[in-house]
Formats: C-alpha cells, sequence, structure tokens
C-alpha cells in the first residue's frame, strides 16, 4: 500500500512525502478506531441516552392541554386573569372538549388538570354531558352547566396548566410548590412525603455504607496481610456470594430471618429472648440484606489497596516505639484511604438505587427513591412526578460517581 | 501476619478478637448461602428448620414442564444473546478506544460504562417508554437489546484492561507478513484478549440472569425471566421451590466463580513469565 503511494509521485522530496504519509497513515487509523467504537457508541444513544433523556424530558414536560385543546390555551395566553376569558376562548373550549372524547384526549387533560384540583375529571366529564351541540353564549351555557366555570380561579388553574414547560414536578418532589402568585413555597407540613423519602434513602444507603465499611475493613486487612494460600481461600468465601444471585441472596435473608427462622430459632434456644423478634419486612432487614450484598463491593477496593501497602512502615514505628495501636491508626490506615474513599462511594452510589431488596425484605415505611419512580410510572401513571423523583436520583448519583472517577483515576496516577 | 512470640497476653487477646471477628464477617457472608441448600430437599413446605424429611419433590416441581421451566426458557433465551452482543460490540469499541488517541475519548469512555452508573429503576422507566414508542415492549428483541445495554460496560472495562498491556506492533508485524486486517485481528489479536472477552462476558451473562427491574417493566409473562419469576415467588408464595432454584443458581455461580479464578491465574501466570 505504501509503496504504492510513494510510486505514484517520484517527484515529491523524499522527506516531505514520508511525513505527508505519516499523517494519513494517522488519520486512518484514527478514523479505524473511531470507526471501531462508532457503532457501540451509537447503539447507547439510541437505546440508552435518548431514551432516559427523553424520559427525564417528562419532568418538565406539560404539553397535555396544548395537545389536546391547542385554541383553549392559546385564548388562555391572551387573558389577563381578571374577569372570565373571552366568548371565543370559552367557545374554542367547548368544541375542543367535545372532541377530546375521541382518541384518550380527555382523559389526559382530565388527569393533568386534577393535578392543580382533584374536581377537574368530575368537572369535565359533567360538563360534557350537558353540552349541547351549538350556543349562542358560550360563557352563559358553561356556567349554567356548572357554576365552576364562572370563577375566575378555575380559568386562573386551567390557565396555570397551559404552558409547555413546568417545574411543578420538580419542585413538588422536594416539598414545594408554586404559591398564588407564582413564588416558591413549602407545602403544608402533612403533605410533605418526598422530603422523608429521600432523608430515608440517605439514611439507609449510608447506614448500609457505614456497617459494610466496619465490616470490610478488618476483613480486607486480614485478607490482605495472610500468607496468599489462606488468604486465596478465604477470598472464595467472599466471592461466592459476590458472584450469587441476588435474589437468591435476599430469599436467603427471608428464610434467615422469619420469625421461625434460624436466627431466631438460636436466640431462643440460647435463651436470650422468649419471643420471636420481628427481623424481617423492617429496617433491620432491609439493613441485613443491602450490608451482604453490598460488602464485598467495599471489600475488594480495599483489598487491593491494603495489598499494595508494605508491612514493614508499620514494623519500623512499633521498632522506633509506638504502640501496635498507634502504628496502625497514623501509619497503617492513612495509607488505606484511597480505597476506603473508592468503597464508600462505590457501595453508597449502589445503594442509594436499591429497589428490590427493599421492595422485597422491608416494609412501606423502607421504600426508597427508586420504588416511588417506579409506583408513579405503573401505578398512578404520573410520569412528570416519576420523572421528577427519577432526575434528582439521577443527578445525585451522578455526581458522586464523578467523585469516585476523580479519586480512582488520582489512586492511578499516584501508582503509576 | 501471625503472632510474633514476643507478644504480650494484651495483644494476644486482641489477635484473636480481630481473628474472631473476621471469622464471624465471613460466616455472615457465607452463611445465607448454604443454608437455602439444605431446605431445597425438604419434603415439607415451608422454609424451616428442622427439615421433617428428605425429598425432591421441588426439585420435580420446577422441573417439570411450568412456569419455572419457561421462565428458565426464556432466561436461556435471552441471556447468551444479550451477552454474544455485548461482547461483539463491546470488544470492538475496546480495541477501537485503544488504538488511536481521537478527540473526546474519555468522554466516550464515559459513555460506554454509564450504564453500570445510572440507577436500573431509570433505565427501565427509560427504555419503557422508548420501547413502547417503536413496538418493542413486551419482545424478546427489546429485553435481549436491553440487557445488552447492561452488560456492554463489564466487556468494555475487561477488554480494555487487557489491552493496556497488548504491543500493537504485532497488529503491523503480522500486515507485513502479508496477513489480511481481518486475519490480524483473529491470529493475533484475538488469542490475547479472549480472557478479557471471556471474563466480561461471564459478567454480562450473570447481570442479565440475575435482572429483574428493567425486565419487570418491559417484559410480559410471555417473555418472563427467571429472576421475575423468583421475584414474584419470594413475594408471594415463598416456597421450597425457590430454594430448589436458589440451589441450581448457587451452583451455577459457583461455576461462574471457578471460570473467572481460572483465568485470573491464568493472566498472572502470563505476566510473570518474561
Amino acid at each position: 500500500m505504501s509503496t504504492n503511494a510513494v510510486a505514484a509521485r517520484p517527484e515529491a522530496p523524499p522527506e516531505a512525502n514520508l511525513k505527508k504519509q505519516l499523517k494519513r497513515a494517522d488519520r486512518l487509523r484514527k478514523f479505524k478506531a473511531i470507526g471501531l467504537v462508532a457503532p457501540l457508541a451509537l447503539f447507547l444513544i439510541v437505546v440508552f441516552v435518548l431514551p432516559i433523556g427523553s424520559m427525564l424530558w417528562r419532568s418538565v414536560d406539560n404539553t397535555e392541554l396544548e395537545s389536546v385543546m391547542p385554541r383553549t390555551v392559546a385564548g388562555l395566553q391572551q387573558w389577563d386573569g381578571s374577569g372570565l376569558p373571552e366568548e371565543a376562548t370559552l367557545a374554542a373550549f367547548a368544541a375542543e372538549l367535545r372532541d377530546s372524547r375521541r382518541g384518550g384526549g380527555l382523559g389526559k387533560v382530565g388527569r393533568r388538570l386534577n393535578y392543580e384540583d382533584n374536581q377537574y375529571r368530575g368537572l369535565l366529564m359533567r360538563t360534557l354531558r350537558g353540552l349541547p351541540a351549538s350556543s349562542e353564549n358560550w360563557t352563559q351555557t358553561l356556567v349554567e352547566i356548572d357554576p365552576a366555570w364562572g370563577e375566575t380561579t378555575t380559568w386562573r388553574e386551567i390557565q396555570r396548566a397551559s404552558p409547555p414547560v413546568t417545574d411543578r414536578y420538580v419542585l413538588a418532589s422536594l416539598d414545594l410548590e408554586r404559591g398564588a402568585n407564582g413564588e416558591i413555597q413549602r407545602i403544608d407540613a402533612q403533605d410533605r412525603i418526598y422530603q422523608s423519602v429521600f432523608q430515608r434513602t440517605m439514611v439507609i444507603a449510608g447506614g448500609v455504607t457505614l456497617i459494610c465499611l466496619a465490616l470490610g475493613f478488618p476483613l480486607a486487612y486480614l485478607l490482605a496481610t495472610l500468607p496468599p494460600k489462606t488468604s486465596n481461600m478465604l477470598m472464595i468465601l467472599v466471592l461466592l456470594p459476590f458472584w450469587t444471585s441476588l435474589l437468591v441472596r435476599t430469599a436467603a435473608w427471608i428464610i434467615l430471618l422469619q420469625s421461625n427462622g434460624l436466627v431466631n430459632q438460636s436466640l431462643i434456644a440460647s435463651g436470650i429472648i422468649d419471643t420471636p423478634l420481628q427481623l424481617v419486612f423492617n429496617r433491620i432487614g432491609v439493613f441485613f440484606a443491602m450490608v451482604h450484598i453490598l460488602l464485598p463491593f467495599m471489600i475488594l477496593p480495599l483489598y487491593s489497596v491494603m495489598k499494595g501497602i508494605s508491612p514493614s512502615y508499620q514494623r519500623a514505628a512499633v521498632s522506633l516505639g509506638a504502640h501496635p495501636f498507634a502504628a496502625f491508626w497514623q501509619v497503617y490506615a492513612p495509607q488505606t484511604i484511597s480505597g476506603v474513599a473508592a468503597g464508600t462511594i462505590l457501595v453508597f452510589i449502589m445503594a442509594l438505587g436499591y429497589y428490590i431488596t427493599p421492595a422485597l425484605v422491608g416494609g412501606p415505611a423502607d421504600q426508597m427513591v427508586s420504588y416511588y419512580v417506579a409506583y408513579y410510572t405503573n401505578t398512578t401513571n404520573n410520569w412528570g412526578m416519576a420523572a421528577a423523583l427519577g432526575s434528582i436520583l439521577l443527578a445525585l448519583t451522578l455526581l458522586l460517581y464523578l467523585v469516585y472517577h476523580r479519586l480512582v483515576n488520582r489512586k492511578q496516577l499516584i501508582r503509576s | 501476619m501471625a503472632l510474633p512470640p514476643y507478644a504480650s497476653p494484651v495483644e494476644k487477646l486482641w489477635f484473636w478478637i480481630f481473628r474472631g471477628s473476621c471469622g464471624l464477617i465471613l460466616l455472615f457472608l457465607i452463611a445465607p448461602v448454604f443454608v437455602i441448600i439444605p431446605l431445597s430437599f425438604s419434603s415439607g413446605s415451608f422454609l424451616t428448620y428442622p427439615l421433617p424429611g428428605f425429598s425432591l419433590r421441588w426439585y420435580e416441581e420446577i422441573f417439570s414442564a411450568g412456569p419455572w421451566m419457561e421462565s428458565l426458557k426464556n432466561s436461556l433465551i435471552v441471556a447468551p444473546l444479550a451477552t454474544l452482543l455485548a461482547m461483539t460490540f463491546g470488544t470492538l469499541a475496546a480495541v477501537g478506544l485503544n488504538r488511536a488517541d481521537f478527540p473526546g475519548k474519555g468522554l466516550i469512555l464515559a459513555l460506554l460504562i454509564s450504564p453500570m452508573v445510572v440507577p436500573l429503576v431509570i433505565v427501565a422507566v427509560g427504555m419503557y417508554f422508548f420501547f413502547a414508542q417503536v413496538g418493542l415492549l413486551n419482545s424478546y428483541t427489546g429485553l435481549v437489546l436491553a440487557h445488552t445495554v447492561l452488560g456492554v460496560p463489564f466487556v468494555v472495562i475487561t477488554v480494555n484492561a487487557t489491552l493496556q498491556g497488548f504491543d500493537f506492533n504485532q497488529m503491523r508485524a503480522g500486515a507485513s507478513l502479508g496477513a489480511s486486517p481481518i486475519r490480524v485481528f483473529f491470529t493475533v489479536v484475538l488469542p490475547q484478549i479472549v480472557p478479557g472477552m471471556v471474563s466480561g462476558g461471564l459478567f454480562a451473562f450473570a447481570t442479565s440472569f440475575d435482572e429483574v427491574v428493567v425486565a419487570l417493566f418491559i417484559a410480559s409473562p410471555t417473555e418472563r425471566t427467571l429472576p421475575i419469576q423468583m421475584f414474584s415467588g419470594i413475594r408471594e408464595n415463598i416456597s421450597p421451590a425457590i430454594a430448589a432454584m436458589a440451589t441450581i443458581l448457587i451452583l451455577l455461580s459457583t461455576l461462574l466463580l471457578i471460570t473467572m479464578e481460572f483465568l485470573r491465574r491464568r493472566s498472572e501466570r502470563l505476566k510473570a513469565a518474561p
């Protein structure tokens, strides 16, 4: 290939030609490399990034009314919010309401308006039933069907639900709302639920992470300091659960912790308790199962860091007169910090998104953010809320991942 | 770190407390895996000890035609296909990433491993809406594509790691000896990265074989995979049939573990050799 290129232009000076050839070969290689990466990158963009992006867009998407009642929405945009909208707008509303019966538009609008106030679905249905084929004065007709159409607040609420983008879902998932004049305020204390959901998610993820660290650190230390033959054997005890199906382990914990399970049986047999403890389908069960599933993800990074720490530092400290504990805390422990950081963030990130395990071994008060995302998608079809809660969860996860990435990369830099 | 002969009593005490607690932590890790196995041979229908007697009736139940076999069959269709796709796409991409420098490489690598980071429920909801739009909801194709996405980061990472020590001049050497690029890839590159591909593939397979959340959203009862069957079994009616299937899955994970260990030792041996 290259000899041909040289033969084609014998008149060019050889060095310049070489440079050109090198450049061309480099460019060709670059294109080939991009060509190899492109199929997967495109596949992921189409099947992964865009679907998630468009799902997250639903957290601000507010086009329900606009898509079913475009003329009403346009009319309400002109309205100044005092008195009633113009007759033309109300006529358009009546016509579009009648048309909305076909193609599921009515359900869409009813569901959206019900987020503003629970009365709307019923009001729309009643109005549709009483709606005459034609009218001289739609304002009067509508008010006759239901006096609610004669109130300014009704139309202002519809106006508020009209713009194509909204921040209501994002605000609602932070227990905030827009007041009458558009200012952001906290919702009534008895309705605040997401604050406690996020708090609970943080508490569970944080608690699981701390327990994993407390259990993982000594075990990783033991594995890193034992002779390789023994530590390889013991490592199997860490890796076998790691490779075992999450569902198998969750089922095993239900079996172990149930009221007549092995744990309760042995506690009763040893005389510590008389009646079985409730250990599963509550927070205790969630902690047991989640710590068990995530512990290997703490042990493995800790182990790999500890493996690289020479034991002579600690010995040197002791020989210089340090107490063995001081030598451990002041000399050994600081060297493990990158492993601690990596394991902690990894476990925390994974714990944040947990759904299956709390759903199986937790009670209603132990469900985390993921559960509510699934709930709003499947059960109530409130996609705006599902997307808003999902966006916050994703933002939190990606932020932590960025920190993790920085830490792990720095560690590799130091090593090299 | 054995105890030195001159250790003081306090040191000895600490040593044994430390060893003892490590033993308990290991017990905590391994006990659940082993506790479930004997229950699968129970002749009763409750998952409690002591066992009323020995029987194979629960294995009969899961191996006779019914929801367990159906879901196992579905998983055995979806997981290998997803693994194969993930291995193909992932290996090509990892080779490409190591072949040359190009702008935006870091960003692309981040994109390729992002399915590992994003919470599963978000992946599930996103794909649910997307597949509904393109008509892939409740289809094997949709499930295979979704599991490919979830498995691909493992392949990219492991093959990428194998390629770190790979000398691409070998490809030039192959080409200079007259081999076509495809022949060079199959005879020079592939044999050296196969361990990475296999371990990535095993991760991808295990992921698909254990994935509940996405499958719950995008699969109908017809494509119900084994994890979904396990999930609903645990939630609705936890019986020794679950223990029987769990035992089989534990056997499978033992096999996976042995294969991974074998691959790891092999690569260590190769690294140690000059």
